[in-house]
């Protein structure tokens, strides 16, 4: 996989306030990268770095090769960057400020009549092309933003929460843009929606504190969750303590729980050790003694539990 | 080259685009109509040229000029698109001369719609037109330079009250540092040399030369030189921000 965006060691302080330490990552072609991180983690100033917006203390961030404070034309040229809250000049109507972009990026005339075109069409825009930004809804000028970021073609895409204010439709129009952009594209998307990272990441990069505190795939964090693997049961209530007392001799069994008992059903949550596969065991054990289960669920782990571990300092 | 006429256009667009470019206009005509006949005595003085109308441009441009100028970079930083701008492939220096030739071009604009005066002052009588041009000249130059500083001045706020009367203050001190008022500050502690550096920084100076039809080298490379320092003094302070 061919390495688009790498940053080393990028760090940066304001005063005494470290925003971002010792931040290291790389993203290939094909790849869309999820940067997560609580509010005020460090995602934005990353960010900001990467797209020369800001300059580091110290670290240094490479575009295709191109160092982005020693050769910032050749790294910007080669970035689209949806800065967060997708600003724009709310006088003018999507189409001047597409051509405003375009010119600024050195694209002229019928070149840039199609590329207008074509990002509009991208993000649906065609209906409002003409009227003033500041008068278009929320969805609208996220998408305004998305349209100038996609405008050049760039290889590489920053997007700084792309999604945050988009009702659900919207939100799984611009994830599919992301997914049909990511096949030749290197994509960082930032974001504190969980649910995302499943959706349309490859991997996720998780920053707490202005610190890398997880680099893994979606199902690798998944993996690391405490109920990634854990069995739902549900079963006769008036077996449910016999049930309970028997899966707790299971040297692989850390926990059960009751979740509830209703209409004569009780349901149980048994968590593993080390995300131990129960499945098998317990469905075994319980046959053995007769208890008849009435339905097994095998869960995959949750994110925000992970994301909540990670950047909270507790173990995961 | 691009790119300063891309940002110029959409800045020149911009100002257009509210009613800030009309209310400047009308406000601008309708005091310098006013100062010329009533504070400069147009008719009274019964002498075929616009001394009186040109006169009172430099007062004008004080108050008037920072609030074309407050808006250049405060209102970027304010809406965010600051971080739009900086992020495209131009350099600092592109866009700061963008703007600045956009604001400068809109007061160029605002500053021939006075025309009906060098009209009515050819109808009435015989006026050197020579002395008249160099006196637009001038003037368009003397808003030039407050331009620059109030472009330096916005660039370091967000808030574009405080850019303006941050603007119209600077714009102020070189306007008048050839006025005893300005001067005395500097004399109670600097020596003679400053002072008198100090009171040839003064603008109103170089403008009354201008208004004669005297165009001087020293009053050439004098404005010529304060419009660059200004412009690289705010390439350097949004520079600035981007390392803090």
């Amino acid at each position: 996989m061919q390495e688009m965006v790498r940053l080393e060691r990028l760090t940066k302080r304001f005063g005494d306030v470290h925003a971002v330490e010792d931040v290291s990552f790389s993203v290939g072609r094909g790849e869309v990268l999820g940067f997560l991180g609580p509010n005020g983690a460090g995602k934005s100033t990353t960010m900001r770095m990467l797209t020369g917006f800001i300059l580091p203390t110290s670290g240094s961030a490479r575009v295709m090769g191109f160092d982005v404070v020693e050769q910032p034309r050749e790294a910007k040229q080669r970035i689209g960057y949806l800065p967060e809250g997708a600003p724009s000049y709310g006088d003018m109507s999507p189409l001047a400020f597409l051509r405003f972009v375009g010119e600024m990026r050195g694209i002229h005339g019928r070149e840039l009549a199609r590329r207008i075109g074509a990002a509009i069409e991208r993000t649906s825009l065609e209906e409002v092309a003409n009227r003033p930004i500041e008068t278009l809804s929320k969805g609208f000028r996220r998408r305004v933003g998305l349209a100038q970021a996609i405008l050049h073609d760039p290889p590489v895409l920053v997007l700084d929460e792309p999604t945050d204010g988009l009702d659900p439709n919207q939100k799984h129009e611009v994830r599919k843009l992301i997914q049909e952009m990511s096949r030749d594209k290197a994509i960082i998307v930032s974001t504190h929606i969980l649910e995302e990272v499943d959706a349309v990441c490859d991997r996720a990069v998780i920053i707490d504190r202005g610190r890398i505190v997880a680099d893994a795939t979606p199902e690798e964090l998944e993996r690391r969750s405490p109920r990634h693997n854990a069995l739902r049961l549900t079963l006769e209530r008036e077996r449910a303590g016999e049930a309970t007392e028997a899966i707790r001799t299971l040297n692989t069994v850390r926990e059960v729980q009751l979740l509830e008992e209703v209409n004569g059903v009780a349901t149980l949550l048994v968590l593993p050790v080390d995300g131990a596969d129960l499945g098998a065991q317990v469905s075994q054990l319980l046959h053995g003694r007769g208890i008849r289960i009435e339905r097994l669920a095998v869960e995959r782990g949750r994110l925000d539990d992970v994301f909540r571990a990670l950047t909270r300092g507790a173990p995961a | 080259m691009d790119v300063v006429r891309t940002v110029m256009r959409r800045e020149l667009a911009a100002y257009f685009a509210t009613p800030l470019a009309y209310v400047f206009i009308v406000i601008f005509l309708a005091l310098a109509g006013a100062f010329t006949f009533f504070l400069g005595g147009f008719f009274e003085r019964g002498q075929a040229d616009l001394e009186s109308f040109f006169v009172f441009h430099p007062w004008l441009y004080l108050f008037l000029v920072p609030a074309v100028a407050m808006r250049l970079w405060a209102e970027e930083r304010r809406s965010g698109t600051i971080e739009l701008l900086m992020t495209l492939p131009a350099s600092t220096f592109e866009i700061v001369l963008g703007k600045f030739l956009a604001a400068w071009l809109f007061t160029g604009i605002a500053l021939a719609l006075t025309f009906p005066m060098w009209l009515m002052v050819n109808y009435l009588g015989e006026p050197d037109n020579g002395v008249i041009l160099a006196s637009y000249l001038g003037s368009w130059a003397i808003a030039g330079c407050f331009i620059a500083i109030g472009a330096c001045a916005s660039a370091l706020t967000k808030n574009q009250v405080i850019a303006f009367v941050l603007g119209a203050a600077i714009c102020f001190l070189f306007l008048m540092s050839g006025v005893e008022l300005v001067l005395a500050a500097f004399r109670a502690w600097a020596p003679p040399l400053v002072t008198d550096l100090v009171a040839s920084f003064s603008l109103i100076t170089h403008f009354n030369e201008l208004m004669k039809g005297v165009i001087s080298a020293a009053t050439a490379v004098y404005l010529g030189t304060l419009v660059v320092a200004c412009l690289i003094v705010n390439t350097l302070l949004v520079e600035l921000k981007k390392a803090a």
